[in-house]
């Protein structure tokens, strides 16, 4: 299952990352805000129409649009 | 003798750096830049229990030392001592957020690794254990090989412990270490950092998670945006409905003054420079000083209190729609209250092209420079009337020209992105820190510095423009019987321009009002002031009046409508078009705001002038 489609607030895990799916500078940065195969992970908030998604990482609470989002795999809850 | 000993105070964003920077050094705070790159640098003092002191330097916050943006370059480079303007730190004082170990600490470690005399601050540790955390700070320091030190920076608790250490640690201030190379394969050093949280910590039984009940209502899909509609709407009727009895407040101390001036001196020349050139001039702009203060008051809280990432979470979806990121959204707002901060800020978004039409958009947004222009025209033409009880028409009217930048900006945006600035992903990541009750002393120091910097143009840029503006406007004496702002040559020159601007509703003291306000928009007031009662002769009585009458006597309501209109858009202001060029390298882009926006600004003009006018207003 995708993040983006992981329902909210039901803690799952992440299973794998396809970092190719991301730019160098997303990559990066999705690094640094503690995204890695076997987080906790949590979605919390889906915004309107469609926006970016904010969800629960370890203990930080990260916003990301779907499109990135798309390119984390999470364990099904 | 050795100079003081640096300390450089490193850490991730929201760690609560910059208020225990506030704690340590309290307002003894210089601000300035690093030569060559856009990054701030804030130094401050303060004294161990000995009286030794130490410079502190505040290090912008960063994830890592990956030096792909310019704040973390800088950080890198000072660390190692290759950043022009500053050198070598003796000592590391590295600050985590206590409740947020995993991800910190991997900072922490990078830091660590770096070999160089280093404390950690367990900084927001009465957060950790309200969240049901219990760190054991022993093991912690035994982990990383550095003393730790548990603070509270808002409260100043832990502050001594500090200090006592940072004495310890940096001796007499003259060894200087070399930092070895620092370890960058951030997936290693992250599962070191979680390793390390899971030893250290301990979680107690389920928290009560304020920020997550918070969020469930704020950030809600429908009710979010409503809440930060209502949330800017209230800003701008308090800006408006708060600031009535301060201006009255200075107006009646720029009359007093005024007054003693024209007592105490004979008539002639340097009583009209005094009284019309520097009191009513510089006190003209002065008197917005209130609305300004409650402005900034306002977007420091809502950044303080950690709700202004979210106003960026519930736009991004918006911004996306004109190929700007929510990123976009902080510098953006900023740019409310003035553009150069604005366009710094954005040394944030990560995407070039995104960077770059956010900075050529940002001069849209209704900076509180244009704050003093619109409170006199709207005061002037817009009845106080009440629509429903506690929403004025003014205040609407003002709201109008604040979603009118908007729109235009958001507009210019969506054609940027598929011209001049097309291409680059703009993607959208960032944390979402807890709610805070913002620190009120950090709120003050703030509100302090930006006052200053008001007051200071005030009694500089201000006052200059506005004592040339007076004499241009007053030389050569006009023969009787023929209006001196005609005859002077300030007219003379507003004559040139004015073929341009009579078209879209501009009469000849307005066009002489826009030449100074490129200084500075606010000047445009003074400018008017100094135009209209420079007309009314030596008459007392009407020199005395309120300068929205006068306005209504010589102004028709679409031309005062067309005013505001180019106001909205108008390039009015060189020192934004200066930090345009600083941040982008060259004389390309100022240039093209500076076209663009007069375009702008003409159109609008010219369309609320014809618009109104065959509306027979």
């Amino acid at each position: 299952m995708r993040l983006d489609q992981l329902p909210l607030r039901q803690v799952s895990t992440i299973a794998s990352i396809d970092w190719s799916r991301l730019a160098d500078s997303e990559a990066k940065r999705l690094r640094e805000l503690g995204f890695d195969a076997g987080v906790a992970i949590e979605a919390l908030h889906h915004s309107a129409m469609r926006g970016p998604i904010a969800c629960r990482v370890g203990r930080m609470t990260i916003a990301l649009r779907r499109a990135q989002a798309a390119a984390v795999s999470v364990e099904a809850p | 003798m050795n100079p003081a000993p640096m300390v450089a105070l490193v850490g991730n964003p929201n760690a609560g750096k910059s208020a225990l920077f506030n704690a340590l050094t309290g307002a003894r705070q210089k601000v300035g830049n690093y030569p060559g790159v856009t990054v701030e640098r804030k130094t401050g003092r303060m004294a161990l229990d000995d009286g030794r002191p130490i410079e502190l330097v505040d290090l912008p916050g960063t994830y890592s030392l990956d030096p792909s943006s310019p704040d973390e370059a800088v950080t890198r480079d000072v660390l190692f001592g290759r950043q022009e303007g500053e050198r070598k730190p003796n000592a590391l004082l590295v600050v985590v957020d206590a409740t947020n170990l995993d991800n910190h600490l991997r900072f922490a470690l990078q830091l660590v690794a770096l070999g160089l005399p280093t404390i950690v601050a367990l900084n927001m540790i009465d957060m950790a254990r309200r969240d049901g955390l219990e760190i054991d700070t022993a093991a912690l320091s035994r982990e990383l090989g550095v003393p730790v030190i548990e603070t509270v920076a808002v409260r100043r608790a832990g502050t001594d412990a500090l200090r006592t250490a940072l004495a310890e640690l940096v001796g007499d201030g003259s060894r200087v270490a070399t930092p070895a190379a620092a370890p960058d394969d951030i997936a290693v050093l992250q599962r070191r950092a979680r390793a390390i949280a899971a030893r250290v910590t301990v979680a107690r039984s389920d928290s009560r998670d304020w920020t997550r009940r918070i969020d469930r209502i704020l950030l809600d899909p429908v009710g979010g945006p409503i809440i930060l509609a209502v949330l800017m709407f209230v800003m701008f009727q308090a800006v408006f409905a708060w600031s009535q009895a301060p201006i009255d407040w200075l107006a009646d101390l720029q009359a007093w003054l005024a007054d003693a001036a024209v007592k105490s001196l004979p008539d002639g020349f340097l009583r009209s420079l005094l009284v019309d050139g520097v009191i009513n001039g510089v006190g003209s702009v002065v008197a917005f000083l209130p609305q300004i203060l409650i402005l900034f008051a306002f977007i420091l809280v809502l950044e303080a209190s950690g709700y202004m990432v979210r106003a960026a979470f519930l736009m991004d979806r918006l911004m996306a729609g004109v190929g700007l990121s929510g990123r976009a959204f902080i510098p953006l707002l900023s740019s409310f209250a003035c553009a150069i901060p604005g366009i710094m800020a954005t040394r944030s978004i990560d995407d070039p092209r995104d960077r770059l039409t956010t900075i050529l958009i940002a001069p849209l947004m209704t900076c509180s420079a244009r704050l003093p222009v619109y409170a006199v025209i709207i005061g002037a033409f817009i009845p106080a009337r009440q629509i429903v009880p506690g929403v004025g028409l003014q205040g609407v009217v003002l709201f109008g020209l604040y979603v009118a930048g908007i729109l235009g900006a958001m507009g210019a945006a969506a054609v940027l992105r598929r011209t001049v600035a097309r291409g680059g992903g703009g993607g959208f990541m960032l944390e979402l820190p807890k709610y805070q009750m913002p620190i009120w002393r950090d709120v003050a120091i703030a509100l302090w510095q930006r006052a200053y910097v008001f007051l200071r143009r005030a009694g500089t840029v201000i006052l200059s423009v506005t004592v040339v503006l007076w004499l241009l406007t007053s030389f050569p004496q006009a023969p009787d019987g023929v209006k001196k702002s005609e005859y002077s040559i300030a007219g003379r020159i507003a004559s040139t321009i004015e073929p341009i601007v009579r078209p879209i509703g501009f009469n000849h003291g307005m066009a002489l009002a826009i030449i100074p306000a490129m200084a500075a928009r606010e000047v445009a007031v003074s400018a008017l002031q100094t135009v209209y009662s420079i007309d009314a002769g030596d008459d007392e009585k009407i020199g005395q009046e309120r300068l929205s009458l006068r306005l209504r006597g010589a102004w028709s309501l679409p031309t005062a409508l067309a005013f505001l209109a180019w106001f909205v858009f108008a390039p009015q202001c060189l020192s934004t078009i200066a930090v345009i060029r600083r941040e982008t390298n060259g004389w390309l882009w100022p240039a093209f705001t500076l076209g663009y926006l007069f375009v702008l600004a003409w159109s609008a003009a010219g369309i609320t002038f014809w618009t109104a006018t065959s509306l027979g207003l």
